[in-house]
């Protein structure tokens, strides 16, 4: 068995190409993950504004994205937009259909937020003269963030375990050296090692989140 | 260069009519692929998440711990990863699962994970006294939870757990890296073979008329049964 599934030898040599993958993971989080918060942000602070010219179009975008699965996405602008003369290469693919997809759900969790801050908040810092987007900035959105954490923390979650899908537009992230490690070895060690480090560097966040939804409930 | 012209190679390139009606048997038949897997994965994947929480609630400690260990671990894990260890790693042990089984293995445990944090959370926030006086009524421990708790916790579990088993169910597309006939591998193959897009958005559109709804359908029920507390 653990001949086969954590071959020590194996490990040793296809260690350098796996580390490469993590790395490249970490680095496309860091900036998948504000990449799409960002477009979240805009989302919700567009979501404010009660006019139904701004507001049906804005859930249609959302509820489209909400829809759509990633990979689909992924695969028309890597495939498809070629057709169009338009050749982006992976990694911007990835960077703007993580932005496209993960920011509609950035964007529902946030507009939930900036819902649960009372009016009474933005009056009363109106009228100490601030400005409609100080009183955003400095009064509203930092409520609204907090009384969201643990949503903004479990999509955050999602957004990170999403970026294996890189793997599949040759994006050399973890999954996608596992595989080529994986083809060359003819081996399910590096498959087997990937999945380890998936689950030790995430495995604290979804227990921090599983504290936080009990906290909630007990409330 | 003309305008029009441009446009008229946009169209005829992107939504190639000609195309389109030669794939669209395939596309359909992906539709059927998808459908199957999505209902596989729903009915599977609640079943045991349900049954997970159910054990859970009989708080006996080293099953619990084990419970918590595989829903964190299935939580932790991208689906991605889940199904790619199945379908190349099982083989290693003389196991040949197909891509169909190994998605629907994959996406059902993580559905199970999710969904049991949900059931469970629902459970633990009926109130103790519900517990109390059903328990006094003369009911036993398994009536009362299968009677009283549940029925209270599965109201307040059905907003999470849509958005949830949505956001997992549009994860069959994933089928497609391990040759599943469901509409993107379908798409896939035969843009390769025409050498033209158009099977994509044909596909891009199916996945709209089959899950739009759905998502339209998640929101009203968002509404209906809010958590109030």
């Amino acid at each position: 068995m653990i001949e086969t599934f954590l071959n020590p030898q194996i490990i040793e040599q296809i260690w350098p190409i796996v580390l490469a993958g993590l790395g490249n993971t970490i680095l496309l989080s860091l900036i998948v993950v504000p990449l799409g918060f960002l477009g979240g942000l805009m989302l919700a602070v567009l979501a404010t504004v009660h006019h139904p010219a701004v507001r049906w179009p804005l859930m249609a975008w959302v509820d489209f994205f909400r829809a759509f699965p990633p990979l689909v996405l992924l695969v028309l602008l890597f495939a498809g937009l070629p057709f169009a003369g338009l050749e982006l290469g992976g990694f911007a693919c990835v960077a703007i259909a993580f932005f496209l997809n993960t920011g509609a759900y950035y964007g529902e969790i946030l507009r939930a937020g900036i819902d649960s801050v009372p009016v009474g908040q933005v009056e009363a810092a109106r009228s100490t003269g601030l400005g409609r987007l100080q009183a955003m900035t400095y009064i509203v959105l930092p409520q609204a963030v907090r009384n969201v954490l643990p949503d903004l923390m479990s999509n955050t979650l999602e957004v990170v375990k999403l970026t294996s899908l890189g793997s599949v537009v040759a994006v050399p992230e973890l999954l996608f050296q596992a595989r080529q490690a994986q083809s060359v070895t003819y081996s399910p060690t590096p498959i087997v090692l990937a999945a380890i480090i998936y689950f030790l560097l995430l495995w604290p966040l979804v227990r921090l989140l599983s504290r936080l939804e009990n906290r909630a409930l007990k409330r | 260069m003309n305008p029009v012209s441009t446009w008229d190679r946009f169209v005829e390139t992107f939504f190639n009519a000609k195309v389109m009606a030669k794939y669209l048997p395939d596309i359909l038949s992906g539709v059927v692929v998808t459908i199957e897997l999505a209902v596989l994965i729903v009915v599977t994947g609640l079943a045991a998440g349900l049954a997970l929480a159910l054990v859970r609630a009989l708080g006996i400690r080293p099953i619990n711990w084990l419970i918590v260990f595989v829903v964190d671990l299935f939580r932790s894990l991208p689906p991605l990863v889940i199904i790619v260890l199945i379908y190349f790693g099982l083989p290693a042990i003389e196991l040949t699962p197909s891509g169909f089984v190994s998605t629907w293995l994959s996406l059902g445990f993580v559905l199970m994970a999710f969904s049991e944090e949900i059931f469970w959370a629902g459970i633990t926030s009926i109130h103790r006294g519900q517990w109390e006086a059903s328990r006094s009524t003369g009911l036993s421990y398994g009536q009362t939870l299968l009677a009283v708790i549940l029925p209270q916790a599965l109201r307040l579990t059905i907003p999470p757990l849509t958005n949830r088993t949505i956001a997992i169910t549009k994860g069959t597309a994933l089928g497609s890296v391990v040759a599943v006939t469901e509409i993107l591998g379908q798409a896939s193959s035969a843009m390769s073979n025409s050498y033209n897009p158009s099977p994509l958005m044909l596909g891009a559109a199916a996945y709209i008329v089959l899950f739009l709804p759905v998502v339209v359908a998640a929101r009203w029920i968002e509404t209906r049964f809010a958590w109030k507390r």
